[in-house]
């Protein structure tokens, strides 16, 4: 169920001929009820597919912002457990949107690679992306969610060369994520020029649908990216948007999730735009 | 292997054989980085096992120690301190006296020339006591790269006489406020300036942790602290030591004086970590006494962390010893059985350090100082007739602040 639920959703935009927006949110950012009405509402604020972070207390490959977010995940309570009853609750509600797990290793290790991945898909989860578990680290990973229907999704990056790109998109399934910037996120800002090349490259390396991410903040480079590449992801900017809203006093909900839609739809006119210049 | 076994460990029959092609120490240590950085630390790996191999780097990094860096260091019979506690003879093997004033050169010029034979052209470096800091700092003024040293904010408030010293070599030090804004953060700083500068930048890690290839590379740079003492002491004494004694932050000083000594079944190895307020406390930075397996900065190994696998904060007096983890050497060493890992807290350092100071006429840096706080203890498990061996890492002097602090004075 849970593999062919992402390959389903990339099927069905093939034929609309439109690229995914992928919005990435912090599990119990900023607390627990919020976060499971922020995801509650992205599908029908333009979500095709979803990337929940779950916090951790060092992301080596994270930004300020996704920092933040974790901080204020971990200081209102959010654990690996909270993170999966988030997804069962979602999954209540919403039975086709493939929801995806980002995060650190460590967490996974002390809860048991092989339970993790039973019971991350008995949650309803689809996809999993460890940052920091490289293809050399990611055997018993691997097989961990062979075993239990669930995507390893892997990084490609600028640093990849053919080679290397090999070596990444072996077992590996659902889509491959293309880092494109090299950096932590949200820091630096992607470039579909540059990007356009390499995702041609990933998506011949792997036969795989190919996102988009890191460095991805506003409607109109979201449409750009969603003119090359199968999928565009946006995280920074969207935790960004909880950090705000909480310093101002605002509907968290409201705001996260009327910039998911702008992201959305910006994404979902970009061929159009396209077709019609 | 991602979890560690809980069967027992086998004991190796050659210990200067590890880590594996896959850079594990039994289970420990590995490469758990983001992608980005793969390509780089799979290019640091072979172009250091090209220079290791290499006669030309050698003799050139063998001349810089002797002329820059001062080497060998002398080892030297401590009287009054064996006097003192009536046991075994302890030696001290006095890497303060290195330039810069600790044993952290030694792998800043290994890797400084490594880094110049990939043709990288900016530094960086992360750092806690500064020590690491400001000898990242002199190998990059003495051949004139740009240094960048991350240092937890918290660091920089009670190492300012380091920081001192790291602007007046031309290094830049950009204070890190993430996290307990400690070495760890600061490490993590360095981790994503890294990922951000892949095309330039050398990432000079400064102890024996880390991901493949860094924690065999440093420890190979350090292990001349443990090659000079087994000469000095063949020489000195006409046998082996009985115990070889180092604190244990990251733990190069320690594998340094260790490793080659492993293959000595006879040579007890004791390794000291910091038990901070006490290891009941729950605050110290002891990872082998109180903390458990877990990844963290690209490899498996002890750390401390929550019921959930989440990164502690350490708790030490010292700067230097202040990190939730440890090389993955050292817990391999540890799950073996080969070494034995103490722990001794902030006023027992302390302590050592007044006692060092006046008996010795030597300021030990409050790293080494708990290294001292045990060797009383294992000077009389050894006993009279025995000798044992100490790697006085530091000098005290960047620690007179902290030791005034403590005794209520105001310099
Ligand atoms: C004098 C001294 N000894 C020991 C250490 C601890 O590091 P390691 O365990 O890598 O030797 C430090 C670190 O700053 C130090 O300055």
């Amino acid at each position: 169920m849970s593999k062919s639920r992402i390959e389903a959703r990339f099927a069905a935009l093939k034929a609309e001929g439109r690229a995914a927006f992928v919005p990435y949110v912090m599990a119990g950012d900023p607390d627990a009820a919020t976060a499971l009405a922020i995801l509650k509402g992205l599908p029908g604020a333009g979500a095709d597919l979803i990337e929940v972070g779950f916090p951790f207390s060092d992301p080596m490959a994270e930004g300020p912002p996704i920092q933040r977010a974790a901080q204020r995940a971990l200081s209102k309570g959010m654990t690996l457990q909270g993170t999966l009853d988030q997804v069962r609750a979602f999954r209540e509600g919403d039975q086709t949107t493939p929801v995806i797990l980002m995060g650190y290793t460590n967490p996974l290790i002390t809860w048991g690679l092989e339970a993790f991945a039973r019971d991350a898909s008995a949650a309803g989860v689809d996809g999993l992306i460890i940052v920091d578990t490289p293809p050399e680290e990611s055997g018993p990973l691997a097989d961990a969610c062979d075993a239990h229907d669930i995507s390893l999704i892997r990084l490609a990056t600028p640093t990849s060369d053919d080679a290397r790109l090999k070596v990444v998109v072996a077992r590996t399934s659902g889509f491959v994520y293309y880092v494109s910037v090299a950096g932590v996120t949200g820091v630096k800002e992607a470039d579909a020029e540059a990007v356009a090349p390499q995702v041609a490259r990933v998506r011949r390396a792997s036969g795989l649908p190919v996102a988009v991410g890191f460095g991805i903040k506003t409607p109109e480079r979201a449409a750009a990216i969603a003119r090359v590449a199968d999928a565009v992801v946006v995280g920074s900017a969207l935790v960004d948007e909880v950090a705000e809203a909480v310093a101002l006093n605002e509907d968290v909900t409201a705001r996260v999730l009327s910039k998911v839609a702008a992201l959305a739809k910006a994404v979902r006119l970009a061929r159009q735009d396209l077709a019609t210049v | 292997m991602n979890a560690p076994n809980t069967a027992q460990p086998a004991i190796p029959n050659d210990y200067a054989a590890y880590p594996d092609a896959r850079g594990r120490f039994g289970d420990y240590g590995g490469q758990y980085v983001p992608e980005t950085l793969m390509p780089l630390v799979h290019d640091l790996d072979a172009a250091y096992a090209a220079a290791k191999a290499d006669e030309g780097f050698q003799a050139e990094l063998a001349d810089y120690l002797i002329h820059y860096v001062g080497r060998p260091s002398p080892l030297y019979f401590a009287a009054r301190l064996t006097e003192h506690f009536g046991g075994a003879k302890i030696y001290l093997k006095r890497e303060e006296l290195n330039h810069t004033g600790s044993h952290k050169i030694n792998n800043c010029m290994g890797q400084i020339l490594l880094a110049m034979r990939m043709g990288k052209t900016r530094i960086i470096a992360e750092t806690g006591a500064g020590q690491h800091g400001v000898a990242t700092a002199t190998v990059c003024a003495r051949f004139g790269l740009p240094c960048i040293v991350y240092m937890g904010a918290v660091d920089v408030e009670r190492q300012k006489p380091n920081v001192f010293r790291m602007n007046l070599l031309g290094a830049e030090v950009r204070p890190v406020t993430s996290g307990s804004a400690t070495l760890k953060d600061a490490m993590n700083e360095a981790l994503r300036d890294w990922v951000t500068n892949v095309h330039d930048t050398y990432y000079l890690i400064g102890t024996a942790a880390g991901m493949h290839p860094y924690p065999a590379m440093v420890r190979d740079f350090q292990a001349i602290i443990g090659r000079e003492t087994r000469a000095q002491i063949l020489e000195m004494e006409g046998r082996l030591p009985d115990a070889v004694v180092a604190c244990v932050g990251g733990g190069s000083n320690a594998i340094g004086l260790f490793h080659p000594f492993l293959n000595d079944e006879g040579v007890k190895i004791i390794g000291v970590e910091a038990a901070g307020s006490g290891l009941d406390s729950g605050r110290h930075a002891a990872a082998i006494n109180g903390g458990r397996p877990g990844v963290l900065h690209g490899n498996l190994t002890y750390l401390l962390q929550d019921r959930e696998g989440q990164i502690e904060e350490a708790h030490s007096i010292s700067a230097g010893l202040d990190y939730p983890g440890i090389g993955p050497e050292h817990s391999w060493l540890h799950d073996v059985g080969r070494a034995t890992y103490l722990s001794a807290t902030d006023a027992e350092s302390l302590d050592a350090f007044m006692l060092l100071s006046k008996l010795e006429g030597i300021l030990p840096a409050i790293e080494t100082a708990h290294a001292l706080a045990r060797i009383g203890d294992i000077a009389k498990d050894v006993g009279k007739g025995g000798i044992v061996v100490l790697n006085l890492s530091g000098r005290g002097d960047k620690d007179v602040n902290t030791v005034a602090a403590h005794l209520g004075r105001t310099i």
